[in-house]
């Protein structure tokens, strides 16, 4: 499989994140989509008319949206699916609009209405925060349930680089306990703004 | 402003980024800047031009009258190198926090993990720095330090050895082992254009041998290590860099950081620093 990746894409990281979860193999092909907007080039246009990253090429099979990327990846592996993903999936792209577009706002200047990027990225995550509240209360630290699934895999990378875009995540402390759970899984991978778990995990 | 902020020479665009005129900010105050006939402007907000100079691939000005031209980086230009414009970031910090966060080899192994460090291989062993007073730069020289991934070329952990360069206030050399040439440096820079004194964007460029890599990769593990930096960099406290010793406690690792706000404070450099009330 090859992924056509941009390393400060959270989508894109989505998507290392569950192949490094899943411990499938995963050839990354790096595309300059800062500065050099090489996605909109002509040979990557034929790949993905949309002109969009991530593109997940396995076989013949081309995939360009993130959440059937995800779907594509755990065909095989039932753990890792629940019957409450799509609404988690959709979500994830809300996630994406706001969260995401602030983050791009904020580091390499994309044109947005920052305000209302970051007002809707706070409505989220306030959701989030009281869904994953009601979990806990529950015993559960994922989204669907005790096990992580692509909902949780779909929705954490936008959460947990909210900071790059000006969006403190010090009022959420459920999301936070969600996202060291999602840190702390076996396999876990980081990209730059999300920093793995150093030996404070572990104290000696 | 004092002269001593404005007669600097600035970065403030990619020159083969620059397609539409646009407007930026420099020391707080708005600059338009755009290309024509292949040269590129760069005005104040009353329209009066501004001195420009085209190099390192980036336009750089300047709001006062620079009394020396911007400083060379004559390694560069040797062939074979290939030419990297990595692009900006933009980060909330002062802008001297930013250039001293890349004179830093200690935060390796905690920040770049298992890249440009990994534990246990956390110290930092003595190296000399000396502010060069004929050139009026900061130098640190004889640094080594053990890398996992030194760079995009490296095929394994080797024992890399740096040299900085801070060649004016805003802007950081680094001349590091080149891993496919052992020899030979490869050069890194850090260009700093500061939007406000605590907001800055952040202009890296290159000048590697690596015949292997795509462009895009070596971008892209320039600005995975950049943006690695970005989220520590927004919460440093305070937000100016300190000149004044006090606030902060250097350890033997930071002698480049000691050295380079002892400089800023000798050249009277006070933009995104805070100098302790007398």
């Amino acid at each position: 499989m090859i992924l056509y990746d941009y390393v400060l894409s959270a989508r894109c990281y989505k998507v290392r994140l569950m192949a490094a979860l899943l411990g499938a193999p995963l050839t990354l092909q790096a595309v300059n989509f800062h500065p050099g907007r090489e996605h909109k080039s002509p040979e990557m246009l034929v790949l993905n008319p949309n002109g969009t990253l991530p593109i997940l090429k396995d076989g013949d099979t081309v995939l360009t949206d993130s959440a059937d990327i995800l779907r594509h990846l755990t065909s095989d592996h039932p753990e890792w699916r629940s019957a409450d993903d799509d609404t988690w999936l959709a979500f994830a792209s809300n996630l994406n609009d706001s969260l995401g577009l602030a983050r791009l706002h904020d580091v390499i200047g994309y044109a947005a209405d920052i305000d209302t990027a970051r007002t809707a990225g706070v409505t989220a995550l306030r959701k989030l925060e009281a869904h994953l509240t009601e979990q806990r209360f529950d015993d559960l630290i994922f989204l669907t349930g005790k096990a992580p699934t692509i909902a949780d895999i779909a929705c954490f990378p936008n959460t947990a680089l909210a900071p790059d875009g000006g969006v403190s995540l010090d009022p959420y402390p459920s999301v936070r306990l969600w996202m060291r759970a999602i840190r702390s899984l076996p396999g876990f991978i980081e990209m730059p703004g999300i920093h793995r778990l150093h030996e404070l995990a572990h104290p000696a | 402003m004092s002269a001593a902020i404005d007669n600097h020479w600035y970065p403030v665009a990619m020159i083969s980024g620059i397609d539409a005129p646009r407007e930026t900010l420099l020391l707080g105050k708005k600059i338009k800047l755009g290309r024509e006939d292949g040269i590129c402007w760069v005005k104040d907000a009353s329209g009066t031009p501004l001195p420009t100079v085209e190099r390192f691939g980036h336009l750089w000005t300047s709001p006062g009258q620079p009394n020396r031209d911007l400083f060379t980086i004559p390694e560069a230009d040797s062939p074979g190198r290939r030419l990297v414009d990595v692009g900006s970031v933009k980060v909330k910090c002062s802008p001297l926090r930013a250039v001293e966060n890349f004179l830093d080899i200690a935060h390796f192994p905690f920040v770049h993990t298992d890249i440009l460090g990994a534990e246990p291989h956390t110290e930092v062993d003595r190296y000399d720095v000396k502010i060069r007073e004929e050139v009026d730069e900061v130098w640190a020289t004889k640094v080594k330090f053990f890398q996992p991934q030194a760079a995009k070329s490296a095929a394994g952990g080797i024992t890399t050895e740096y040299m900085y360069r801070v060649p004016a206030p805003t802007c950081s050399v680094l001349y590091k082992t080149c891993p496919p040439r052992p020899g030979e440096w490869d050069i890194i820079t850090l260009f700093v254009q500061p939007l406000t004194d605590e907001w800055c964007e952040v202009w890296p460029w290159m000048a590697l041998y690596d015949d292997d890599s795509t462009m895009s990769e070596m971008v892209s593990f320039q600005q995975l290590i950049f943006m690695q930096d970005r989220s520590i960099l927004e919460n440093q406290l305070p937000r100016k860099l300190p000149l004044d010793p006090g606030m902060e406690v250097p350890t033997q690792a930071d002698m480049t950081s000691v050295a380079y706000r002892r400089w800023l404070k000798k050249i009277g450099y006070t933009y995104g620093a805070q100098l302790v009330a007398a």
